[in-house]
């Protein structure tokens, strides 16, 4: 496909998402409290969609992921919650 | 499909499905016991091939004691110990959805149990990736014990929920990679077309989440409309939703329509 042609089908999806992340991040510096871990590795992800770098879905899911090999000792839950407590 | 209504049978037949492909998983809650695994293989094996062939459609299943449930290794053995005597029933491809969910000690000690048992009876192998944070590690943690162990053939496994991230790992040692399309994590139709476009179409396929949770048992239907919305040719699409998987699960010996 053209840019072209990518722009036409996928553009206002996009910009829809995009104003749906904007209002939630706004959401959440409204809100009272503190920010935890999800909202740092947000952060995280979001400085990756700047500029021209390439692979930027595949950065972003790096952001939130736990980069470590050793198991865990136990599972406690059953869940994963999108990004990795000891992000840094 | 144990999760789904009749009504979802009648969907896919009518959007062109030729066989739905069923992983032993999650029930949505633990079983409190072995012979709640041992309904649930009579289920898979003798009633869902009845209501799917009501639709025309084929039913295959895979076998297995799943990741959510793996915390509790006796009760696993027990399940595991239970699987051979279901193994010869027409419409079973093999072990899966084998795996890791949290990427416990527990679970890998499962996961190798299955290994091993797919490797005693020469099954082949369907692999669920944990989610989320969880996949990147999950994933690694998965291909080392595969790969560790010389009686597994890649080209008969398969590594489920892949995404941009895992992807080229999973294809780079042989084995197939599967797309599992999910309206909320995991692949969105857009992200799977991205990837084929991205990684080409040789031993990767996608399939549609009908589990339990908030899942469309037309996601694949729907994904072949996005390819041609893109341009790509019916014999690209035809590969990727008919092909491919037909060509992996064939070396079942049992995959047949």
């Amino acid at each position: 496909m053209t840019k072209q042609q990518v722009l036409d089908l996928y553009f206002l999806d996009a910009r829809h998402k995009l104003v749906e992340v904007a209002a939630f991040l706004d959401r959440v510096e409204r809100a009272g409290g503190r920010d935890d871990f999800r909202v740092k590795s947000f952060r995280t992800a979001l400085a990756q969609l700047d500029g021209n770098k390439k692979d930027k879905v595949k950065t972003v899911l790096l952001a939130f992921s736990d980069p470590t090999m050793e198991p865990i000792a136990k599972a406690t839950s059953k869940g994963a919650v999108g990004a990795y407590p000891e992000a840094r | 499909m144990v999760s789904r209504t009749t009504d979802d049978y009648e969907r896919l037949a009518l959007a062109g499905c030729a066989a739905v492909c069923e992983p032993a998983f999650w029930a949505g809650f633990d079983r409190s016991s072995v012979d709640g695994f041992h309904d649930y293989f009579c289920q898979l094996t003798e009633h869902e091939p009845k209501r799917a062939a009501k639709f025309g459609l084929k039913h295959f299943c895979w076998l297995c004691i799943n990741s959510k449930e793996a915390e509790d290794v006796k009760l696993a053995a027990e399940v595991i110990a239970l699987i051979p005597k279901f193994l010869n029933r027409p419409n079973v491809l093999g072990i899966g959805e084998i795996g890791l969910n949290k990427n416990s000690r527990n679970e890998l000690r499962v996961l190798e149990m299955q290994v091993e048992l797919a490797a005693r009876h020469n099954q082949m192998i369907l692999v669920h990736t944990p989610h989320l944070e969880d996949k990147l590690k999950g994933t690694r943690l998965i291909l080392d014990v595969l790969k560790s162990d010389q009686r597994i053939r890649p080209e008969r496994v398969i590594i489920d929920h892949v995404e941009e991230h895992t992807v080229e790992m999973v294809l780079d040692c042989g084995m197939w990679a599967g797309m599992t399309l999910y309206p909320e994590t995991k692949c969105t139709p857009a992200r799977a077309i991205d990837i084929l476009e991205t990684y080409g179409r040789e031993r990767i396929w996608m399939n549609s989440a009908c589990d339990w949770g908030v899942s469309d048992p037309l996601a694949v239907p729907k994904t072949a409309l996005e390819m041609k919305k893109r341009g790509h040719v019916a014999a690209a699409i035809e590969q990727v939703v008919f092909s491919n998987p037909k060509s992996f699960l064939i070396q079942s010996g049992k995959f047949k329509i």
